[in-house]
């Protein structure tokens, strides 16, 4: 990526600094609410992107990281832990030990079934929230409060939420362009290109595709941090399936390949769904449709469509 | 545990099994034979049960609603392929995926807007309503033995058309290599659509099949389309023959597991410990076995040979 291919990012990251600004001056707090909402999971699309881009693993099971990180926060918060960093660390913990577990076995197989066993994955862990009535069982586990960061209350304002989230999506795509530049992020890729070119160079796959599941479900981890912490409530339905078909959908719909892709495909698949749901109640016969459409006529998403060149694919 | 309710579970879990395999055979065959993901097969199997309910509402029979439904399924199938499926084959799964997905939010709120949220519920045939005792003590309902039988009628009939018709041939031949097949002649395309619309005929008449003793609801085929995924996933993607087998055990795995794991667990762990690992623990067994079966075999019990 040279630094002209960076321009999009720029600018998308400008904007989204700003969005608080103007929405002050506009309209809505709920707007602010709504942003951080949406950062949230451009976090968990951005991971995603990662590993269906760089790695060409189409993981259907990304919504249990969410979970993860969510019921880290419930878990630490149940121990007396209410700092946001050191639950960070306890979801970020947790989550790559998930996705190390479920990537070696899952990576045993190669593409349809790494789909289907990713998806399965998350099954699991969801039914077993589902039945641990410890922590609400299918109801859910409703927070005391927001997290604290370094000992003051510092999420409870919408505000300086929303600049903690976006602060969190700037770092974990800093990193993650890093990492997709680095000697790991290069035969990676060469592996998603041409696995047998890359072993005859001397690359198992394995450990980097292992490595990859790592790095993107610990970030999702801290995604879910946030997400609980947003919503004050955790619940299994957090990490449902149909959470980790969204969640591919965002970046799919985005283009994959060019992390800020991702980006803007979790910015527009919510703004459209929450703008849909002010004109009906019934968004999903509209938005079915259009992902068809997307799918069939749109082959490289959002980033394809803004930046032809700079997208991922063509390095 | 008594024999009587080992009996009975048994048999439940066989009727599981049944109903995934259904639904399996032609998710394994649209991925085997087309590469294709379709997250859409769920919901066609979720269509066949309205399509079975709105028929026995309009006819007031459970036989002609279900003599109804299997050319509509067809149809329906059919028409997702034209007008959907067929412009994604050569395609990557990344726009399958989002397409199929597509498909799944458009029906599940569909069915939803033409029927309302509220669960629907088809008669039970006369014939084969009530129980019979199977042996002392063992009651079971009537209907659930007639769909397990229709279930292993069902996959001899396409244990039969996969191995001993042309048509079956040309099956095995493209999912072994379809570019292949096409080369010798074969129009693909027709073949392909075939699978596909005889695939979503078979989701379709699992639908209908279940729905006298199932709800009818929006959604109600989501859960079974991942539990499908396992299956295939155990058998391998492509193999009826490994679609069968794993239906069977997840179908009866799942079902013994939730009934006899807590009680297995109480000879080591104080009662309450027990039930409440068996409670969580139960739900995971089926994707453990998927675990250990990917660990051992990656490719599924019966790999198909490429």
């Amino acid at each position: 990526m040279t630094a002209r291919g960076q321009t999009p990012a720029i600018v998308l990251f400008a904007g989204l600094a700003l969005f608080p600004l103007a929405a002050r001056f506009g309209a809505d707090a709920y707007l602010v609410t709504l942003g951080a909402r949406i950062l949230i999971f451009a976090l968990a699309a951005l991971s995603l992107d990662f590993l269906v881009g760089q790695g060409a693993l189409v993981s259907f099971g990304h919504a249990a990281y969410l979970g993860i990180g969510a019921y880290s926060v419930v878990l630490a918060s149940i121990a007396g832990i209410d700092d946001l960093l050191a639950q960070a660390l306890i979801a970020i913990v947790a989550a790559a030990l998930f996705a190390a577990l479920t990537g070696y076995v899952s990576l045993r197989a190669s593409g349809v079934y790494y789909i289907m066993s990713t998806l399965a994955f998350g099954q699991m862990l969801y039914f077993l929230f589902v039945s641990l009535s410890a922590l609400g069982g299918d109801d859910g586990y409703t927070l005391s409060s927001r997290s604290r960061l370094i000992g003051k209350p510092l999420l409870e304002s919408d505000f300086s939420f929303y600049y903690l989230c976006l602060a969190a999506l700037a770092l974990a795509y800093l990193v993650l362009a890093r990492v997709a530049k680095s000697r790991f992020g290069r035969a990676l890729n060469a592996v998603r290109q041409n696995p047998l070119r890359a072993r005859a160079l001397g690359f198992r796959p394995f450990p980097f595709q292992v490595a990859a599941c790592v790095i993107a479900g610990a970030i999702a981890g801290v995604a879910g941090t946030l997400l609980a912490n947003q919503s004050e409530f955790v619940a299994p339905a957090f990490m449902s399936w149909q959470r980790s078909g969204e969640l591919l959908v965002m970046t799919i719909l985005g283009g994959v390949g060019s992390l800020w892709g991702a980006i803007l495909g979790a910015i527009t698949y919510l703004t459209l769904e929450e703008t849909l749901s002010l004109l009906t109640d019934q968004t999903h016969l509209l938005i079915g449709p259009l992902l068809v459409v997307v799918a069939i006529f749109g082959s490289r998403g959002l980033a394809g469509a803004l930046a032809p060149k700079s997208s991922g694919r063509a390095a | 545990m008594s024999l009587a309710l080992l009996a009975v579970q048994t048999l439940n879990g066989l009727q599981l099994g049944i109903l995934l395999f259904l639904i399996a055979a032609g998710l394994t065959l649209t991925f085997g034979v087309m590469n294709f993901v379709n997250l859409a097969h769920g919901v066609q199997y979720m269509v066949g049960a309205y399509l079975a309910a709105m028929f026995a509402a309009l006819t007031g029979g459970f036989w002609s609603a279900l003599a109804l439904t299997l050319p509509a399924a067809l149809a329906f199938g059919l028409a997702l392929e034209v007008l959907i499926f067929r412009w994604l084959y050569d395609r990557d799964h990344l726009s399958q995926i989002l397409a199929t997905f597509g498909v799944i939010l458009f029906l599940n709120q569909g069915v939803k807007t033409i029927w309302g949220a509220a669960p629907l519920s088809v008669p039970m045939p006369e014939a084969l309503s009530g129980s019979i005792t199977l042996m002392p003590g063992l009651l079971f309902p009537v209907y659930r033995l007639a769909l397990i039988g229709v279930g292993l009628a069902t996959a001899l009939a396409l244990y039969l058309l996969i191995n001993h018709t042309r048509v079956g041939m040309l099956v095995r031949a493209g999912s072994t290599d379809a570019a292949m097949v096409s080369a010798l002649g074969v129009d693909i395309r027709r073949l392909f659509m075939l699978v596909f619309g005889f695939g979503a005929m078979l989701a379709g008449f699992a639908g209908a099949m279940v729905a006298p003793i199932l709800s009818v609801e929006p959604g109600m085929g989501d859960n079974l389309l991942i539990l499908a995924f396992v299956v295939i996933v155990i058998g391998g993607i492509g193999s009826i023959r490994g679609a069968f087998l794993a239906a069977l055990m997840v179908g009866l795995i799942d079902t013994l597991g939730r009934t006899f794991g807590p009680q297995l667990l109480r000879l080591a762990l104080s009662p309450s410990a027990a039930s409440q690992t068996g409670r969580a623990l139960a739900p995971m067994l089926i994707y453990i076995l998927m675990a250990a079966v990917l660990f051992e075999r990656p490719a599924g019990l019966f790999p198909v040979k490429r």
